[in-house]
């Protein structure tokens, strides 16, 4: 449907509603996207999953109840505002806060992300014969026993309209790509993928898949599986850490991201994701990391897998510091939250899909470049370990306490990378841990990915982020090997 | 929902399957998948209400075989007869276009068997206008925080072979947590069919008691290796574990299981660990993505000893096996880890000095092949000394091998079960749960 008829049939419904309500929304969401994968060489996944429906928001005397279906007929939409107004009714006299009408902005606007190449660039069997080729291409010898290769692509499109005169349009193309070779001697299995499980998402078209380095990257990645197999036990020691884009990625997911959402701060995930170490009377004060971090909301970056217009209440989203020379500045919060907690925060309300209410997300989260070449921040290491790209996570409930791993690793000796080391992990305390940063990689060394598998909620939502960041070094970090 | 209204579903689905079967052409083969709900979602903090809602949601996959290719497409299921009857149409019309467009896949298997079956499971539910004010005047004084999810739930499956499955149960869940000022933290979780008040307060009543508990300051632990009493619901989450990259078949083979070391008999299990899928409960549908039923009750690993791994027809065909009713993914649906022989009443005896932990968050792989895991302990948490418990702890990081705490550091399991109810609502409401005793282990390693 175009997107002025979408926009002008949910205008339509809202006016047929006849509800007392103080403000209705209504944010219809359409999706399609594929997913192909091969494994060793043989067609594993093709298919295509399609998504519609409507979310319709009421408010009432301070109350949102919410009700989404996926029939978009008047009669579905008339009973899903009826179903909302109730349960509006039936919790208004329990809410933890009133939601003012000042949280649901009117707002009138579109986004559409950036695009070079076409998905339908490359047909279904083109793809396939891509996939397949690149597995082949991965195994480099006989010790690898696993090969995948994968491409997902997805259109979202999002219209939002509201009593208050709201009409957003949204558009977006997302890409994620991945491959990885699993080896194995023995007891000894190593896998290498191309910087960790689908960290290579985006928005854009096929220019993500086919890129002009592929056959050499996905030869790479084939070698090091291999290479693994034979390298060193990563060492147990307390030594400098440095950590490259890939790994970035996570380290600055879990512990800035998510202990900076302020519903997390206020409670609200207390029940499931957890609460966070992180106060409401920190932000402006707290010394989160050393002054050389600088991190950035920012849904601006062209490409970048959480970039958008608007969130999903309508707030215009704006390029913010949360964290600026190591000091907190602000949070990850929606208007919601920022009345609630007294905290500024940023356009980060986000639903998963149209059949969930939106909460306070993350979106592109990055750690700004410094101004120290690659060269220059492992020239001055006597020794240490450089790790390369995510394999395992976990962190406590208020994101505190940290064990990261990572599929590839190089010895640092004497300024210059040497041998390869394997299973390399490492611990720490998320505060301790940034204020040991001692070196921020500059923007020749800055890398943008994402993931599409941020979860929490309650009801559960998995959703898209990005994260950009230069190579970092941090001083007195425990790292270690594998092995029972 | 009312009987009428579940009987328009179950018919639109019929009509779609009905019209599938009869559009296909020579040599052509599909299955139909359901997935469906219609679910209230009741989100609290502070005893107060954050957010409430409702949510209707149907998906069909329908997955085309042809020549040795195939595709899926997943659409919405409206219950609206000449709604999806015509999106199936046009789904098997793209679905036709595109199958022929793949290479081969040698492992295709195509539906084949002969069964069907029919359960409906009726609930008695709470009025969705009542969730708040049933719910919260018990726990007004209380720092009461979670969710309230409930309604109906249906999955269902036909082929091209006349198979039929359809699966349809009203259930509710209560997944709660309540704090101290200090943040320790109690967690709770009530589910079933049917709303059961006085069940509800006696629940919230217990909680209340661990909640008081407590109120002791917090004693910082030393990392290193402690005696543990595991309780339940951690057990559980060590067990969820085992879905990924352990139990199934073909991660095994493709290097990517944590009992590939117990299969070459380079690792051993403790003969007191026993794990099976046990389906008697009927609390999730036995039927897969192929409409094969699994066995009622099928053995893992017996006394330590491992006796198969999940083993689903597409692994079977490609390594010349028996296929055991595994799903695609072949991950556990219904665990059950069997009991031991230690009283409840005598698990701070047995434990005697140590950690008592009733929950675990955030768990993975730090080293999959040698089957370590790490992760954090979680709500009530207790030092123990002589079998009384002294103070709760602050939350510790272990770090340790299912070699190890599954293995010769077993001491031992309760002799009663509970029922840890899968509450995860990722895209739709999970069904089911797995049945786990608590367990005593030596020396499990903590690392931060």
């Amino acid at each position: 449907m175009p997107t002025g008829s979408m926009i002008t049939k949910l205008t339509h419904l809202l006016s047929t509603l006849d509800i007392p309500a103080d403000w209705v929304g209504l944010r219809a969401t359409r999706e399609a996207s594929t997913h192909r994968s091969a494994r060793d060489g043989m067609p594993e996944t093709n298919g295509t999953s399609s998504t519609s429906g409507v979310m319709v928001e009421v408010l009432v005397q301070g109350q949102i109840g919410y009700a989404a279906t996926n029939l978009l007929s008047a009669q579905s939409v008339r009973a899903a505002a009826e179903a909302a107004y109730q349960h509006a009714i039936a919790a208004k006299d329990w809410a933890i806060h009133p939601t003012p009408l000042s949280a649901r902005p009117p707002v009138v606007g579109q986004y559409h992300s950036p695009r070079v190449k076409p998905f339908d660039v490359l047909s279904p069997g083109e793809i396939n014969d891509v996939l397949i080729n690149i597995c082949h291409t991965l195994k480099r010898s006989d010790a690898i026993v696993q090969t995948t290769a994968t491409a997902i692509t997805t259109e979202t499109e999002s219209w939002f309209v509201s009593s208050n005169g709201s009409e957003v349009y949204q558009n977006f193309l997302r890409i994620g790509t991945d491959y990885a070779a699993t080896a194995q001697a023995g007891a000894i299995v190593q896998r290498r993928s191309n910087n960790g499980f689908l960290a290579h998402c985006y928005q854009g078209g096929m220019e993500y898949f086919i890129t002009p380095h592929l056959w050499d990257r996905v030869q790479q990645v084939g070698e090091q599986a291999v290479e693994l197999l034979s390298a060193e036990e990563c060492p147990t020691e307390t030594t400098t850490l440095v950590l490259s884009p890939d790994q970035m990625l996570l380290q600055i997911h879990e512990s800035i991201g998510h202990p900076l959402e302020l519903d997390r701060i206020l409670g609200d995930e207390r029940n499931y994701a957890g609460g966070s170490f992180v106060k409401l009377q920190d932000f402006g004060t707290l010394v989160y990391g050393s002054p050389l971090m600088n991190i950035t909301f920012d849904p601006t970056v062209s490409g970048e897998l959480a970039s958008y217009g608007f969130d999903d209440t309508g707030a215009p989203a704006t390029r913010e510091y949360l964290i600026q020379n190591g000091v907190l500045q602000r949070g990850l919060g929606s208007l919601e939250s920022q009345g609630r907690s007294g905290v500024a925060g940023v356009a980060c309300t986000r639903a998963a899909s149209w059949n969930r209410p939106p909460i306070d997300r993350m979106a592109n989260l990055n750690l700004e470049p410094g101004d120290c070449s690659f060269n220059d921040l492992i020239g001055s290491i006597d020794r240490g370990v450089y790790m390369e790209a995510n394999r395992s996570w976990s962190i406590d409930d208020q994101r505190h306490k940290f064990q990261f791993s990572c599929e590839y690793a190089k010895l640092i000796e004497n300024g210059k990378l040497g041998k390869t080391l394997r299973n390399p992990n490492y611990r720490g305390i998320t505060p301790q841990f940034w204020s040991s940063l001692a070196a921020v990689g500059d923007r020749s060394t800055w890398q943008m990915y994402g993931t599409p598998f941020c979860g929490k909620g309650e009801p559960n939502q998995c959703i898209w982020v990005g994260h950009g960041s230069p190579v970092a070094r941090f001083a007195n970090v425990e790292v270690f090997g594998g092995g029972a | 929902m009312t009987t009428v209204e579940l009987g328009a579903l179950e018919q639109s689905f019929n009509t779609v399957v009905e019209q599938l079967r009869s559009g296909l052409n020579p040599g052509e083969h599909f299955t139909l998948t359901l997935t469906s709900e219609q679910s209230q979602f009741t989100r609290f903090n502070h005893a107060r209400v954050r957010q409430t809602g409702t949510v209707c949601d149907g998906i069909l996959r329908l997955k085309l075989m042809h020549d040795q290719r195939s595709s899926y497409q997943d659409f919405p299921f409206t219950g609206e007869v000449d709604i999806d009857r015509q999106e199936a149409q046009q789904v098997l019309y793209a679905l036709r276009q595109e199958v022929a467009q793949l290479p081969e896949n040698p492992y295709l298997i195509l539906p084949s068997g002969r069964e069907t079956s029919r359960e409906l499971h009726s609930g008695k539910l709470l009025a969705t206008e009542r969730v708040p004010s049933t719910i919260l005047p018990a726990v007004a004084d209380l720092d009461f925080t979670g969710i309230y999810s409930a309604g109906l739930v249906i999955r269902g499956y036909a082929d091209s072979m006349g198979q039929k499955h359809w699966f349809a149960t009203d259930t509710y869940s209560l997944d709660y947590s309540l704090f101290t000022d200090q943040g320790q933290a109690v967690k709770g979780t009530i589910a079933g069919s049917e709303w059961d008040q006085s069940a509800y307060t006696a629940k919230i009543e217990q909680s209340r008691e661990q909640l008081n508990r407590l109120t002791k300051a917090a004693k910082p632990m030393q990392r290193g290796q402690y005696r543990t009493y595991l309780a339940p619901a951690a057990v559980a989450e060590l067990v969820a574990m085992l879905s990924w990259g352990g139990v199934s078949e073909a991660s095994y083979r493709q290097g990517g299981s944590c009992f590939a070391a117990l299969r070459r008999g380079e690792k051993k299990l403790s003969p007191k660990f026993h794990l099976k899928e046990n389906f008697t409960q009927g609390l999730v549908p036995r039927f897969n993505e192929l409409g094969e039923v699994a066995p009622a009750e099928l053995p893992l690993i017996v006394a330590g000893e491992l006796v198969t791994l999940l083993i689903s027809s597409k692994t079977a065909k490609e390594y010349s096996l028996n296929a055991n009713g595994a799903t695609h993914d072949e991950g556990l649906r219904s665990p059950e880890l069997a009991i031991g022989d230690l009283p409840s009443d005598r698990i701070l005896a047995e434990l005697d000095t140590g950690l008592y932990v009733s929950n675990l968050h955030y768990l993975n792989w730090s080293d999959r092949p040698t089957g370590r895991i790490t992760g954090m302990t979680r709500y009530a948490c207790f030092w123990v000394e002589n079998g009384e418990v002294v103070a709760p702890i602050e939350n510790l990081r272990f770090d340790d091998s299912l070699y190890q705490f599954w293995g010769e550091n077993l001491v031992a399991l309760t002799n009663v079960q509970e029922f840890i109810p899968d509450v995860g609502t990722y895209e739709h409401r999970n069904l089911g749960g797995v049945w786990v005793p608590g367990m005593i282990v030596d020396n499990l390693t903590y690392t931060l």
